[in-house]
């Protein structure tokens, strides 16, 4: 045969000898190195497992310490055994006894003949390598390693920070460029004999005993100075979450195995018994998806990535609580507050329902009681109408309400009148577009016949509560988006604000209004707030409304077009 | 964490350690079959008391999900629970008549057994009512979520309480022994909880749901907790704190992300609100061993709950994990 396997092993064992004795079946030799500190008990289990085949060796056992220049030595070790044992041979194989082949093992025959003095190996200088996460990159070649990061990691912190301190910089070998890559490689024969043998060998491995992690860059940069055909990829099937750690394949993976290109994957969890069944089965079909599939691969390792990272943003739930400033957005969908508009409008959410298509809800934050759109006595995700309920966390209802109604714009009503709780949440929430139309509290106080100074306590109450909130939209840390009129301002030009409005809501359509909603009755509103000043309030949060006189053609009262 | 404070938690720490060692001694072996728990077995604690219809299920979803061996307290059962456990061969089952109140509603009695039993191991503390969702579990069994939370350099995984409930009054349908109980209590509610964070323990404290709506809607502050750290790799030095709803060393609460991204999480599905919920609420008022002298029972039995029970026109009706995990109950956090 002309492939050979070097299997490093330490967990699992039984795993590693059902692949071993696999692929000896199939005529592939292999010379298997077991961690010295694995049980003697594991070991003999394998050992009888595999006697049967006679191209199946074991190499010296020797301790494996991760990250260390142990695993590049028992490789390199096995790797003689096997170039000595074998003449034949023209490729090695590197793979580990959690590795899975998903092909035919013929396959990897055949596709290697053809590729007779090809490296598979990926091979990226250190300036390109993306994925170090957290590790060191370049300063694994310029500082020194000589503790074992996961053993004694404290020292192996103070050794790197003394390096770091004194400026110290190793000086490479020369005429070596530091490569980096996976370390499951597959070398051609040549190459792995001359990176073996060559003159210089003591020398290069005197300084990669102190690289950290040198089974990720030995070879992979060694292949560049012996190597004739390098193609820089690894024939096993690898992906890593966002700690670096590897991503373990489960049965559920089956299908998305089949779709890769590549050869053997890792590291595949041993109790997943229905990968094992049907990878290592001599029925397994031999055709395989095309390579687009396989992006669908890196897709679902990369959302994970995404998951673990920045979460799904407006959700606080078991697993993600984040502190103040990490949210990444308060809410999870942008919405829409009208504050005033009921005061100055009959009837204006069924208004905004018929003009844009979407749903408004009353005072979602009254006093009394939640008012839901259409009057009803809960909404989506079971939120309940009761308000001391959404009181006793007014932004976990805000939140919920938006998360639980994603992909329908929201929109509510807000008042001085309303509990004022839930202000801060909207004034730093991005996604909240807030519409006020300040002062428009005197309507109601206007219309309801109630003696001055009563209406004049009222008054300035509800002033000194509106005025709070605009003072935390005007906030340096205001977020929201806010748009804020006088009463006065806004009966200058009702059309032109409500337009306004409504764009921001529709999204992409834009909805020209046709009807306007009806205004309520504006009659006495200047003599109104005149009567305040002179009970010695200031309404000025209403601006300067003009007097209503003369009738005929009033500047507030709309003008069909 | 200030020094003071840390010192703080660990004489409480101890304190409960101490109280676990007293309580412990309440109990009597009825069957010992720890001997055959294997290294990497995960493990079950749970406190039981006349549950005898609801155990075929309980003990056939947790074997099924991979739970190899079952640690179970019988407080003083009188409908054949002890006997019909200590004849299981993978159950290992104690006994005892004391109070369940004063052994902090059987969290004394499980600290005790996971300090003799659970070192090393991965522990699963639930009540009888109680059934594990976490993500992937259809695919993969709960061994396999051990091994990747060890991977990941993990120790425990936080969870949601999600009361499931009948559309109708529980005691509408029988129950039948051996019955998914999530056929008759199939809807829960999707997204009225309000999450805080204890400055004490350091876990998320959460209520809602339809208890909460439904009993106390104009007293929030008493809604029960549905923040639940079930399992935890269990070591010595540990304690579970008032259920499982914290633990102790605090490390361990955290179990959250807190710079905006998601670690993994599960749920718990309660099937609590069965046909025998209204006997039971009856009697537990009785026996005054719950909770705040049983306050949430109180609640519960003169409430009623109404032709329609817990049910509302936005309950939700159970699928799946995937469907919890859309909705935002759990998270799959950085598995795949």
């Amino acid at each position: 045969m002309n492939v050979g396997f070097v299997m490093l092993a330490h967990a699992a064992l039984d795993r590693a000898g059902q692949i071993a004795s696999h692929l000896a079946e199939a005529g592939f030799p292999l010379v298997i190195h077991v961690d010295s500190r694995t049980s003697e008990q594991a070991f003999d289990t394998l050992a009888a497992q595999v006697k049967p085949h006679e191209n199946v060796h074991f190499a010296q056992r020797t301790a494996c310490e991760w990250g260390t220049w142990s695993l590049v030595q028992a490789s390199r070790d096995a790797a003689e055994i096997l170039l000595n044992t074998y003449p034949e041979l023209h490729h090695v194989m590197l793979i580990s006894g959690s590795c899975l082949p998903i092909k035919q093992p013929d396959a990897l025959g055949t596709f290697l003949s053809t590729h007779r003095n090809t490296d598979f190996i990926e091979s990226v200088t250190i300036g390109d390598v993306p994925w170090t996460k957290g590790g060191l990159s370049d300063e694994r070649f310029s500082l020194s390693f000589p503790f074992a990061w996961k053993k004694h990691k404290r020292l192996f912190d103070i050794w790197v920070e003394l390096q770091r301190l004194t400026g110290r910089k190793r000086s490479l070998p020369q005429g070596l460029q530091p490569h980096m890559g996976s370390q499951w490689w597959c070398l051609s024969r040549t190459t792995l004999e001359r990176i073996l043998r060559d003159s210089r060998r003591e020398e290069l491995a005197a300084f990669f005993k102190k690289v950290w992690i040198p089974d990720e860059s030995y070879f992979q940069s060694l292949v560049r100075l012996y190597g004739s055909r390098v193609e820089s990829r690894s024939l096993t099937l690898s992906k890593f979450d966002f700690q670096g750690k590897p991503h373990v394949f489960y049965d559920d993976h089956l299908l998305l195995l089949r779709q890769s290109p590549a050869f053997f994957a890792r590291k595949i969890w041993p109790g997943a018994n229905r990968l094992y069944r049907v990878f290592l089965s001599r029925q397994l079909s031999r055709e395989t998806k095309s390579a687009v599939s396989a992006a669908h691969i890196d897709r679902t390792f990369a959302k994970a990535i995404t998951m673990r990272t920045r979460g799904r943003p407006g959700l606080v739930m078991a697993g993600r609580y984040p502190n103040k400033g990490f949210e990444n957005g308060l809410t999870g969908a942008p919405y829409s507050v009208f504050q005033g508009f009921s005061d100055v409008f009959t009837s204006f959410p069924d208004w905004v329902s018929k003009a844009t298509g979407s749903r408004v809800h009353g005072h979602l934050f009254a006093r009394r009681r939640v008012e839901f759109h259409g009057d009803q006595s809960g909404y989506a995700g079971a939120l309940s109408e009761n308000a001391k309920l959404r009181d006793y966390d007014a932004p976990s209802f805000l939140r919920n309400l938006v998360w639980n109604t994603r992909g329908e714009y929201q929109s509510f009503l807000f008042s001085p009148r309303d509990r004022q709780i839930v202000g801060k949440t909207l004034a730093g929430d991005r996604n909240a577009n807030i519409a006020v139309i300040s002062g428009a509290w005197a309507l109601p106080l206007l219309h309801s016949g109630r003696p001055t100074d009563q209406v004049r306590r009222i008054a300035a109450i509800l002033q000194k509560r509106e005025a709070a909130f605009l003072e935390l939209l005007h906030a340096r840390d205001a977020r929201c988006r806010a748009r804020i009129w006088t009463l006065a301002e806004f009966l200058e030009r009702p059309n032109d604000t409500l337009q306004d409005i409504v764009d921001s809501m529709s999204g992409a359509e834009s909805h020209l209004i046709s009807t306007p909603p009806a205004l309520r009755s504006m009659g006495g509103l200047a003599n109104f707030l005149q009567d305040l000043r002179n009970a010695g309030m200031n309404p000025h949060l209403a601006g300067d409304v003009v007097d209503p006189d003369p009738p005929k053609s009033a500047p507030w009262a709309i003008r069909p077009s | 964490m200030g020094a003071v404070s840390a010192l703080r938690l660990r004489i409480e720490r101890r304190r409960w350690q101490l109280r676990a060692f007293r309580k412990g001694r309440d109990l009597s072996v009825v069957a010992d079959r720890s001997g055959m728990v294997g290294p990497n077995a995960v493990l079950l604690f749970a406190t039981i008391r006349n549950e005898k219809p609801r155990l075929p299920f309980f003990l056939k979803y947790y074997r099924d999900m991979g739970v190899a061996h079952f640690f179970i307290v019988d407080n003083g059962s009188t409908d054949g629970s002890a006997e019909m456990l200590a004849g299981e061969p993978d159950v290992s089952l104690w006994r005892t008549e004391t109070s369940y109140k004063h052994s902090r509603f059987g969290t004394d009695w499980l600290n005790w057994l996971k300090f003799r039993f659970g070192h090393g191991h991965w522990t699963l503390t639930v009540d009888p009512d109680e059934f594990l969702v976490f993500p992937f579990c259809d695919t993969r069994p709960i061994p396999a979520l051990c091994d990747w939370l060890d991977q990941s350099g993990l120790r425990a995984l936080g969870t949601l309480l999600v009361d499931m409930y009948p559309k109708g009054p529980p005691d509408k349908i029988a129950y039948t022994p051996g019955q998914n109980p999530f056929e008759i209590a199939s809807w829960f509610d999707a997204g009225n909880y309000a999450v805080s964070r204890n400055k004490k323990y350091g876990n998320l404290w959460i209520q809602g749901g339809p208890r909460a709506r439904v009993y106390f809607a104009d007293e929030p502050e008493q809604a029960p907790s549905l923040n639940k750290i079930p399992l935890v790799k269990w070591d010595r030095r540990y304690v579970h704190v008032s259920s499982t709803h914290m633990l102790l060393p605090r490390g361990l609460n955290l179990v959250y992300d807190e710079a905006g991204g998601e670690k993994a999480s599960g749920c718990l599905l309660h099937a609590k609100f069965l046909d025998s919920f209204p006997q039971k609420a009856a009697e537990e008022i009785a026996r005054r061993q719950h909770f705040a002298r049983g306050r949430e029972y109180d609640a519960y039995h003169l409430k009623g709950q109404g032709p329609q029970g817990l049910w509302c026109e936005w309950s939700e009706r159970y699928i799946d994990w995937r469907q919890l995990e859309l909705l935002g109950l759990m998270s799959k956090g950085n598995w795949a």
